[in-house]
């Protein structure tokens, strides 16, 4: 987790995309609920765009 | 310097070695799973390229992943942002996904390599090439070019969707590119899902389907769905889709805009969704035309390369190359996200490390897409003793023409033999072979072995000396990757109610000397055969052609409907066993139907989900 951390700081650093980071948060907080609420998903009918 | 590329987590899972600038080995994760299109870690394939170079994971220098994900989890987030509160369906189905799995793929690759490696540093090995880098390394560094104008299209990768990059000598510098959400690969696959097939797989049944309709919504897209312009960049109108924000790929203007909701797979096809393929093949063809063109003209370069999904639509590069906007076209056999392994690998050696590249004097530096493992005559005969094959073996002579004759007389034969393709084509190597002058030989092969739509044409294998003399084309396409039109000489004509017949009917005319493989607009979607790369499968076809005058032969993948094409010989003889093919070739050992024992014959076709 910590090397992710780190990963994600540089990666914002090398993209200069600061803003990333109250929005990365959020998500991931939101994202976090929504994992732990749910397993693993896969979406039928689409092209695999994530 | 040896490296690994990886592709994985998406589609199509693969692993390649490359040494010194040199192939030695890539094979997709599906061939030794068992699972079509697998997308899980690798970790057979890697095996196997390991052991192909004769080296451990220690030895190697660099493990390099074919994409660079905290850039998609990038396109994600501002995807969703820029939809709020559009798309929290997509969203809420993705990040699960991404939060405990993919956001830690560089912690899940370097885990999944330890205990390949006595190092406990894998992780200090691990680069990532952006998708499309991959798509344009592997496309132009195993291309015969010295220099060549680079165009990949696919889905979608980080961002882009459409790239340009002009390749010179080790150098690759991407110089256009077209991003998400506007990507022909998605309009594609946006009617394959309208049209009742499965996207990402179902792309060529729909190229497949095109020449029974007529184009006539080709114009309605364009005003409607796609802005293009005159240099081939495009726009796609985001109300006619679902896939940034929902689970689908088509909004219900969509629907409304082409007359109803997609078709649903068992329902039977019909004239309009036979049009609508027509009408998606031709603007994609025209989309591809006008980008290529505009390159010809602005760069001055006269080869072009190709890769990404887009490039496996054969049809269209057949209208490229015979388009002469540029005079030579080659294309990466492993156009998908499998060759990505191998152009991760190509993008590390070159763009990372610098190295110089020299060009190969062959066809290309692909060796003929046979990266896969083979399997030595004393363990061919040993594996098939154990499933219980009775089996004959020969000299090479004698195998050949207990091939032909066995052709001759009409047989569908498996025919397996020296390293496995890399890619989603067989080659000749893990083949099911025809008679291509046999009427019933295309009825036979898509009812009795493939157990697939009986709409879908198969394709030659060509002696590359004769291409010239059967089909209008000259020059090699030795990867099934070119469309091309049988010789009118060679053609039969239609009397009026033969041209009248509806659709699928028309495929049962017999519309050329060969019509097992001319599909209903006299096209064929060619491989030629050449004896530097597949000696033996040129000297069978050439076995053929003395016997029989025809310098081909029926290839099609060595598999049934849904099933990976199969990797080793009981995998070949459980499919023989399990369909109706009548003989059975693998190395020098030869297997005829009504010699085994019917014991062992299992339907084993349910085990598969259809493709």
């Amino acid at each position: 987790m910590l090397s992710l951390a780190k990963e994600l700081t540089l990666y914002m650093s090398a993209r200069r995309k600061w803003w990333l980071a109250p929005v990365l948060a959020t998500l991931v907080v939101v994202g976090g609920l929504l994992a732990v609420a749910k397993g693993s998903a896969i979406a039928p009918f689409i092209y695999t765009v994530f | 310097m040896r490296i690994l590329g990886i592709s994985a987590f998406y589609h199509d899972s693969a692993a390649a070695l490359l040494v010194d600038g040199r192939p030695v080995a890539a094979a997709q994760e599906e061939r030794f799973t068992r699972r079509k299109h697998d997308q899980r870690f690798p970790e057979s394939a890697i095996r196997y390229c390991l052991a192909q170079g004769g080296v451990g994971l220690d030895d190697v220098d660099h493990v390099v992943f074919f994409e660079k994900p905290l850039l998609k989890f990038e396109r994600l987030l501002e995807t969703y942002l820029a939809n709020a509160p559009r798309g929290f369906s997509q969203f809420r189905a993705a990040m699960p996904v991404w939060l405990k799995d993919k956001l830690f793929q560089k912690a899940a690759i370097a885990k999944a390599l330890m205990p390949m490696s006595a190092s406990v540093d894998v992780e200090s090995k691990l680069l990532f090439a952006e998708h499309h880098q991959s798509h344009a390394a592997s496309a132009f560094f195993a291309s015969p070019f010295e220099e060549a104008v680079v165009l990949t299209m696919d889905g979608v990768g980080e961002w882009a969707t459409t790239s340009v990059a002009i390749g010179r000598g080790n150098c690759l510098e991407t110089v256009r590119e077209i991003r998400w959400p506007h990507s022909l690969g998605l309009l594609y696959s946006a009617f394959t899902y309208y049209t009742g097939f499965k996207v990402n797989s179902g792309e060529y049944k729909v190229m497949g389907l095109a020449p029974y309709g007529v184009p006539r919504f080709k114009d309605l897209i364009l005003e409607k769905v796609v802005k293009l312009k005159p240099d081939g960049s495009f726009w796609l109108d985001q109300s006619y889709f679902d896939y940034t924000t929902g689970l689908t790929m088509t909004s219900r203007k969509f629907h409304d805009l082409f007359g109803g909701p997609p078709r649903h797979p068992d329902q039977p096809l019909g004239q309009r969704d036979m049009d609508l393929a027509a009408s998606v093949q031709a603007v994609t063809e025209e989309i591809v035309l006008r980008i290529t063109r505009e390159l010809a003209s602005t760069y001055g370069i006269p080869n072009l390369c190709l890769a990404g999904g887009v490039a496996l639509n054969c049809v269209a590069n057949g209208k490229v190359l015979r388009d002469r906007a540029f005079e030579r076209v080659w294309v990466q056999p492993a156009a998908g996200d499998a060759g990505g392994a191998l152009g991760a690998a190509y993008a590390a050696h070159y763009l990372h490390l610098g190295r110089a590249r020299t060009v190969s004097n062959a066809i290309d530096g692909m060796d003929g897409a046979y990266l896969g493992p083979a399997f030595a005559q004393s363990d061919i005969e040993d594996r098939l003793t154990r499933a219980g094959a009775r089996f004959t073996v020969h000299g090479e002579v004698e195998t050949l023409q207990h091939t032909v004759s066995a052709l001759e007389s009409g047989d569908a034969v498996g025919w397996f033999q020296g390293r496995m393709e890399f890619g989603p084509r067989a080659l000749g190597a893990r083949s099911i072979l025809g008679d291509p002058r046999n009427p019933s030989m295309q009825k036979t092969l898509n009812l009795k072995i493939k157990y697939r739509e009986s709409f879908r044409p198969f394709a030659p294998s060509v002696l590359a000396e004769h291409v010239a003399d059967w089909f209008e084309f000259e020059g090699a396409s030795p990867y099934m990757l070119m469309v091309a039109e049988v010789r009118p000489e060679h053609r039969r004509a239609m009397s009026e109610a033969e041209q009248s017949l509806f659709g699928v009917d028309k495929l049962n005319v017999p519309r050329s000397s060969v019509p097992a493989i001319t599909h209903v607009d006299y096209s064929a979607r060619i491989q030629t055969v050449h004896k530097e790369t597949n000696p033996r499968y040129h000297a069978l076809i050439d076995a053929f052609r003395a016997r029989t005058g025809c310098p081909m032969l029926v290839n099609t993948s060595f598999n049934v409907r849904g099933e990976p094409i199969v990797g080793t010989p009981e995998d070949a003889f459980r499919c023989f066993m399990g369909t109706e093919m009548e003989t059975l070739v693998i190395g020098d050992c030869v297997l005829s139907k009504n010699g085994q024992n019917p014991a062992l014959a299992q339907d084993y076709k349910s085990e598969f989900e259809l493709d």
